[in-house]
């Protein structure tokens, strides 16, 4: 390697094609044929990418609060790709509700340069966010992490995994790639939950008391909303009701190997992170989250 | 330590010695199994540990503002970089311990203040800018210093840094384009980026250590081929590069006596605060504290994961 030649064309280069993620923002659903199918409410649609958007974004908001803190560096690593696969399926689903409409208010505070994805996620108020009470949790010990990734996970991968075949076709694309992804991170989340389980003593007491935490919010996730019954019965989303019995026997696999005690599953009651409806928490994280692209509403980054 | 008695090489090992000294002189790479003299040893050790520590406390600066960046595209940018940087630290404990070091006893030195970082870290990011200008300067600098040990005359060294230069030359672009960004922004933009440029200038040309008349331990490692230009050298190539860059970006750089040298084709910098430089290596930094302690509240608090994750491994013979 000859050393000069390296950092004077790193210094010069003018080509954007060396630049690890481009100079320009790229709009991330380009080439993607964005017509809303026959017979679907485009402002269902974009409220549905809300949801599974906003979960990402959130869940990747949680996770990124362990870069620098995490066990291993091993782990600094996993949770860093967990949160990027996350905020890339956040992007495209706020990018997809942008194209169909819904933005809700954001755009009374976002100047028009602020792509939609950011004027979604930095400028709406946490009553306008779709997300569930699952991922919007604080994160706990690093076992009541895991616990709660392996149940988003597991809820999220059966949701993708029919989301594939939706009729509308950005959702189907955005499934495609997010099944993997997401396979991935339930699987991790799993193996981290075994060796906790039945590891030490006190680990196996801190996953107890993660599941014992985590279970009661997925209360949230058992009854489907209004929007998502009618998307359903469209070929577009999932009824959440249809991979619960798949989310259970996953969970209780995985917390039976692990010689966890299963808890009873949380009686269905009506939606709440899904209308709006949410604890400080979330303020809270989305307080940090938004802050700087507020203070600089103008700005382009 | 052993007495002085046994120091003396017995006959065989003068052999090694020789065959040792004709790889470095050929320009060829020891490899871990290859014998080496325990100066080198411990050299290597020490440099190789020092830039993993440098690596993992140098996620924290950034890695301030990754719950706070202002764009979804900036989050994922620097999650992938801070993530690069646990990587990095990752390849060079690896490289380390195929000296004979440990991970885990390295951390424990680092902890405790018996190995250093680099000296940068310990100070604050105090806005978005400071993203971009320690990518362009702070990594900027770090290329400078890490492309010539692509060649270092340790093999698991040397290949750890050719991957490690790839990635933070990323790093410097995006960070460079972070700042060509905000510098076409707002004028509160363009004032956080003067103002980053300002705070980091003096500090990046510290990175390069102490001036060479000043710089104890420099003869030997390039004697070894652990080390290739001296520090000078080094920190002159940087600013050399860099002030042409900083025109392009619209930046001036807070240095009253920089001027272009004609004769020599360099540019001069005024006089550095070397008292600056061992006050913040010595722990009296801004950051110091804050840096150690969350490396310790990260060992500690999550003792018992590794404690389960090892118990787990034994009971299933993973």
């Amino acid at each position: 390697m000859h050393e000069e030649t390296v950092y004077e064309a790193l210094a010069n280069a003018q080509d954007d094609g060396h630049w690890a993620f481009g100079t320009g923002f790229d709009e991330p659903l380009a080439g993607v044929d964005t017509t809303v199918p026959d017979g679907v409410d485009p402002t269902d649609l974009g409220a549905y990418c809300l949801m599974l958007g906003d979960d990402a974004l959130v869940l990747a908001q949680r996770l990124t609060q362990w870069m620098t803190n995490a066990p291993e560096l091993e782990e600094e690593v996993a949770i860093g790709n967990v949160a990027l696969d996350l905020l890339g399926q956040a992007r495209l689903l706020l990018a997809r509700a942008g194209s169909v409409g819904v933005l809700g208010r954001s755009r009374e505070l976002a100047t028009d340069s602020v792509p939609d994805e950011d004027a979604l996620a930095y400028f709406r108020a946490p009553g306008e966010f779709r997300n569930t009470a699952l991922v919007a949790a604080e994160n706990g010990d690093f076992a009541r992490t895991m616990v709660r990734l392996l149940a988003a996970a597991t809820v999220r991968l059966a949701v993708l995994a029919r989301l594939r075949d939706s009729r509308d076709p950005v959702l189907a694309a955005i499934a495609a790639k997010g099944v993997k992804e997401v396979a991935y991170h339930r699987d991790h989340a799993a193996r981290w939950v075994l060796r906790l389980g039945d590891g030490t003593g006190e680990s196996h007491r801190r996953a107890q008391d993660g599941v014992d935490a985590v279970w009661p919010l997925l209360a949230d996730l058992s009854t489907a909303t209004d929007v998502e019954t009618r998307l359903a019965a469209a070929g577009v989303a999932v009824d959440p009701a249809d991979v619960l019995d798949e989310v259970r026997g996953v969970l209780t696999q995985v917390l039976d190997q692990a010689t966890l005690r299963v808890p009873e599953w949380p009686p269905a009651a009506a939606p709440r992170g899904r209308v709006g409806e949410h604890g400080p928490e979330l303020a809270e994280l989305l307080g940090t989250l938004q802050g700087l692209a507020r203070q600089h509403p103008a700005a382009t980054w | 330590m052993s007495a002085p008695t046994l120091e003396r090489p017995a006959p065989d090992e003068t052999a090694l010695q020789r065959q040792f000294d004709a790889t470095i002189a050929a320009d060829h790479r020891i490899e871990p199994r290859d014998w080496m003299p325990e100066g080198y040893r411990r050299t290597l050790i020490r440099q190789v540990a020092q830039h993993a520590h440098s690596e993992i406390v140098g996620m924290q600066p950034e890695g301030d503002w990754l719950l706070a960046a202002p764009s979804l595209r900036r989050k994922s940018v620097l999650l992938a970089k801070v993530q690069d940087e646990a990587g990095h630290g990752l390849y060079l404990y690896s490289a380390a311990e195929t000296l004979g070091a440990d991970r885990a006893d390295l951390t424990d030195k680092l902890i405790e203040g018996k190995q250093k970082y680099s000296s940068i870290f310990n100070y604050p990011t105090l806005t978005y800018a400071d993203v971009g200008v320690i990518g362009w300067l702070v990594d900027g600098a770090a290329i400078c210093n890490q492309v010539p040990l692509c060649r270092s005359s340790y093999g698991p060294y040397a290949r750890a840094m050719i991957r490690v230069c790839k990635e933070e030359s990323f790093h410097q672009r995006q960070g460079y384009e972070l700042l060509m960004t905000m510098m076409r922004g707002t004028p509160e933009q363009r004032a956080m980026v003067q103002d980053a440029v300002d705070r980091w200038w003096w500090p990046s040309l510290m990175m390069f250590g102490p001036p060479d008349d000043a710089s104890p331990n420099s003869a030997q490692s390039m004697a070894w081929g652990i080390k290739r230009h001296t520090n000078d050298e080094l920190r002159q190539r940087y600013v050399d590069m860099s002030v042409p860059q900083a025109q392009a970006l619209g930046v001036t750089l807070p240095d009253p006596d920089l001027t272009w040298d004609e004769a020599s084709g360099h540019w001069r910098t005024g006089p550095i605060d070397w008292d600056e430089f061992t006050r913040v290596i010595s722990g009296s930094g801004p950051m110091n504290a804050v840096r150690i302690a969350r490396r310790r509240a990260a060992r500690d608090d999550n003792a018992w994961v590794t404690e389960a994750a090892t118990a787990y491994a034994e009971k299933h013979g993973a």
